[in-house]
């Protein structure tokens, strides 16, 4: 900081800013440095909650640390200052330990009305049930206008984009095979449980987080303010795949809502799948082979040699070419204590038919075919 | 440290300061590697526990580079996804548990006998096994890595139930972290021990130098602290092999009860790395302003404050697990509480330099950069304390900056400070003040680099603890990324600092500080011999 030091200083502080400008520059894309554009209410008061908090912080840290920058300059050895030896003062120390107490004060009043709005899920216009699975995500329409409209939502994103042999999308990780979609204007309560860990549910744009808890059920509440699509992703560690299980929220205008719901229940209906049906070997390893890619792939690889020993082969494994009944149970319960999710609560018995017929007819293995029927049978 | 052996020559040259030394400096009775493996000299165990540490760190920035360079760019190019995590969890559990705290162990003991007037620690050889303890717990977690299914992927939080899935490295972490936690309490014991009876005439507590002060209160934290950690990680472990179902609703058990236990032992553990950081800053600050402490009492009734404080405010760790309204606001009050006492500190500090006589060598350039960061880090703690705020930012890089600045710009700065200010009472040697300061700035600038832009990306949404990331975040993870590289590269810079004052260091003066007055400077020679204070000063 004297005149002779600065040497060292300088030439960091030199190089660190080249570097720095270099990145910025080199990168035109927009910087992102704040938070979300607010799609809700609850959402737009913590805008303004951190706002007003982060001016009152500033100004508190330029006055504390005016004072220090200025010793720095004013009261240093090196331009003669003589140290003053007082110390202890009881009015100071009194002055700085109410003052912080009162602004305090001034911070907590203004958020714990948030707070209890935040909280305050009571008299919805829709409920959602949100389910975190490893890893992806099960949205369950429990109550108000599509009551009954259940799917599964996970990653669209190849993974020829992730693992770079493919240019990456414009939403790349934040895209879904099925949105969840909810009219405008309209209170929707979300509830949030887990199949195997926790996992916590997140659109940044309504202001609206909370973890789901295997065993548990826990709420939350958003109603947005404008259509669009709200993107986010799983924020609590899950396991391997936590970083690609995003959450994509579609909101509508209610006849847009309306004619969803229409559709959805149609397309529900038409891809209800009768168990007593009986299908060709060809047939279930078709359908079971994008069964496979979409669940699990991540973990078994295409190639079916998995990535032991965390995430065993099927490749010529004893489940996958053993009895049928030990196969089919492991698929629909899964394997406790293992990332190996209970694929009956989230699928029908065709879809399990197929991607088991699909594991025992793929790569080495041989071990003949299973019906629905013969799943429906293995349910407890 | 084998200048250590060295000083033992000179140290009857030294007899102006309390003349009680009586010509047998020496090291036990064995030499080599078995004198550090027997010694119950706090010296040399305070020198174990400071290149154990650095060892560490080293180890644990290692880890911070696989991350920093996965996350240069989008996609997956360096490390699968589970490595990754398995990265991020030892990262965090080698730096709290194997570089911060045992830095902060190995101050206590080179420091508290001699800054009271003691001869050694209370238990010369429960302090070689508290150290010895550490070696094997950091092998068992190093080892985790060569297990079926590698080290545990879960965050440094091990949280349930996914602590259940893993395979048997997590067994080896759940038992280094018994072995360390054992180590700290052993260490606390000690530490509370000496400074309780060990004092020398005259030196009533309210009279001890700040740094003892602080380590006082932070072993009685670690008394408090670490069995509930261990309780944790037991549980988890009966929920593993034998059955139970603590953590397990199915069984009855809930998982949020594991995080309700870990933060009960987490946030004081916040507190265990930073109170010794605050001592060590309130010896050095004062020195360079050549002016004493501000206000010691406030400090003193400040510290406590925040120890007791650090009790009631565990679940602001946990506000979107979704506690009742009133819980929220409990922990939100309690939390906001604490920025009283910290502003007490920080008030104090600052009104210590008011119209002193400053001086900027290496340790007053740690402590300003201290000063400066760690309230920066305190702010964007009163910004997540608050309830809905929290739960927009929540498990989002706003909080890995966040603890980054109290831990790394906090706790790191201020050990660093320590090492600068004590390393010419420790080796009789000067460092390289040039080389120093270089090696401040070279921090400073790139810490705030690799740190304050992860706010940014945290409040744009970037999630925690993931191994790629949206579009969007690219800009300022690659500056991040670069900052973390001269980071890491600049801490071998330290090594080589501390090396060259070891072996061709200048002659260190008798009071290299004019400012230090505490008894190592005022009551020993420099450097401080093998034994120190045989017969107790009397403190006036």
């Amino acid at each position: 900081m004297r005149g002779k030091k600065v040497g060292p200083a300088h030439v960091a502080a030199t190089l660190a800013l080249a570097l720095l400008g270099l990145f910025v520059a080199g990168h035109a894309q927009a910087l992102e440095w704040n938070l979300q554009p607010a799609g809700s209410r609850l959402a737009e008061e913590i805008h303004d909650l951190h706002e007003y908090v982060m001016v009152l912080v500033t100004v508190i840290f330029v006055g504390v640390f005016g004072f220090m920058f200025y010793a720095c300059y004013a009261h240093r050895k090196a331009k003669g200052h003589k140290a003053e030896q007082f110390h202890e003062n009881t009015t100071v120390e009194l002055i700085w330990t109410i003052i912080p107490a009162i602004i305090l004060i001034g911070i907590a009043w203004p958020v714990t009305k948030t707070v209890i709005a935040q909280k305050d899920t009571s008299a919805p216009d829709l409920t959602i049930k949100v389910t975190g699975i490893q890893w992806k995500w099960g949205y369950d329409y429990v109550k108000g206008e599509g009551e009954g409209i259940g799917f599964v939502s996970m990653l669209s994103t190849p993974r020829e984009q992730i693992e770079g042999r493919a240019p990456k999308g414009e939403h790349y990780l934040l895209e879904v095979d099925n949105e969840l979609v909810v009219p405008v204007g309209k209170k929707v309560r979300i509830l949030t449980t887990a199949a195997d860990v926790v996992h916590s549910w997140w659109v940044p744009a309504f202001g609206a987080k909370q973890d789901a808890i295997p065993g548990f059920i826990r709420d939350l509440w958003f109603k947005a303010e404008k259509t669009g699509t709200f993107r986010s992703q799983c924020v609590e560690l899950c396991g391997k795949e936590h970083g690609f299980m995003p959450i994509v929220v579609r909101v509508v205008s209610q006849e847009d809502y309306s004619k969803w719901v229409g559709e959805k229940k149609k397309e529900m209906l038409a891809a209800a799948d009768d168990p007593s049906k009986t299908y060709s070997l060809d047939e279930l390893k078709a359908r079971g082979e994008k069964v496979y890619t979409a669940n699990c792939v991540a973990c078994h690889q295409p190639n079916g040699k998995g990535t032991p020993p965390a995430f065993p082969a099927l490749d010529g494994s004893k489940v996958a070419t053993g009895a049928k009944q030990g196969h089919i149970d492991t698929v629909l319960n899964g394997k406790p204590n293992t990332a190996m999710a209970a694929f009956g609560k989230i699928m029908n018995d065709t879809d399990i038919a197929a991607v088991i017929t699909y594991e025992r007819n793929s790569w080495s293995n041989k071990a003949g075919l299973v019906q629905p029927a013969e799943v429906q049978a293995r349910r407890k | 440290m084998s200048s250590v052996v060295d000083t033992h020559d000179h140290s009857h040259d030294h007899d102006h300061a309390d003349g009680h030394e009586h010509g047998h400096d020496h090291h036990g009775k064995y030499g080599g590697l078995m004198r550090w493996i027997t010694t119950t000299n706090h010296k040399d165990i305070g020198t174990l526990y400071l290149w154990f540490s650095f060892i560490m760190f080293l180890t644990g920035g290692t880890m911070a580079m696989v991350i920093r360079a996965e996350l240069f760019s989008p996609g997956l190019q360096i490390v699968n996804p589970d490595f990754f995590n398995q990265m991020t969890t030892m990262h965090g559990l080698i730096m709290v548990f194997g570089a911060i705290m045992p830095a902060f162990v190995g101050f206590a003991n080179w420091q508290i006998p001699m800054m009271i007037g003691a001869p050694d620690m209370a238990f010369a050889r429960l302090n070689n096994w508290s150290f010895w303890l550490l070696p094997f717990a950091a092998m068992l977690l190093m080892l985790s890595f060569f297990t079926p299914g590698g080290a545990p992927g879960v965050g440094w939080t091990l949280y349930a139930p996914l602590t259940v899935q893993m395979g048997v490295g997590m067994d080896l972490t759940i038992f280094a972290v018994h072995i360390l936690g054992m180590s700290s309490i052993l260490g606390s014991i000690n530490i509370i021990t000496t400074i309780l009876n060990m004092r020398a005439p005259g030196m009533t507590l309210m009279r001890m130098p700040m740094f003892v002060w602080t380590w006082l209160i932070t072993a009685y934290l670690l008394v408090a602290a670490m069995p509930v950690l261990a309780g944790a990680v037991t549980m988890t472990l009966t929920d593993r092999h034998f059955g139970t179902t603590f953590f397990n609703a199915a069984g009855g058990g809930d998982p949020v009860l594991y995080q309700h236990i870990f933060w009960f032992f987490g946030h004081p553990e916040v507190y265990i790395i930073a109170l010794p950081a605050f001592g060590v800053i309130s010896q050095v600050i004062p020195a360079f302003s050549r002016k004493p402490l501000f206000g010691y009492a406030s400090m003193v009734y400040a510290t406590s404050a925040i120890a007791i404080l650090s009790f009631i405010v565990w679940a602001h760790h946990m506000y979107t697990v979704g506690m009742p309204v009133t819980g929220q606001l409990f922990f939100m009050y309690a939390t906001t509480l604490i920025a009283v006492p910290t502003g007490v500190k920080v008030f104090n500090w600052v009104a210590t330099m008011w119209k002193g006589s400053l001086s900027f060598e290496t340790p007053m350039l740690f402590a300003i950069g201290f000063l400066f960061l760690f309230t920066l880090g305190g702010f964007t703690g009163l910004v997540l304390s608050l309830v809905p705020v929290d739960i927009q930012l929540h498990d989002t890089y706003y909080v890995v900056a966040h603890f980054h600045y109290v831990m790394v710009a906090g706790a790191l700065f201020a050990a660093f400070a320590g090492i600068y200010f004590w390393l010419p009472k420790w080796t009789g040697k000067m460092y390289d003040e040039k080389l120093g300061k270089i090696h401040f700035w070279l921090t400073m600038i790139f810490f705030n680099m690799i740190f304050f832009v992860q706010h940014f990306l945290g409040l744009a949404g970037m999630p925690r603890r993931i191994p790629d990331y949206p579009l969007i975040f690219e800009t300022w993870n690659k500056i991040s990324s670069i900052g973390a590289f001269g980071f890491g590269l600049s801490q071998l810079l330290l090594l080589y600092i501390v090396l060259k004052c070891i072996r061709s260091g200048e002659k260190a003066p008798q009071l290299p500080w004019e400012g230090a007055d505490s008894l190592e400077w005022t009551h020993l020679p420099t450097p401080a011999p093998y034994h120190t204070f045989e017969t107790p000063p009397v403190i006036k």
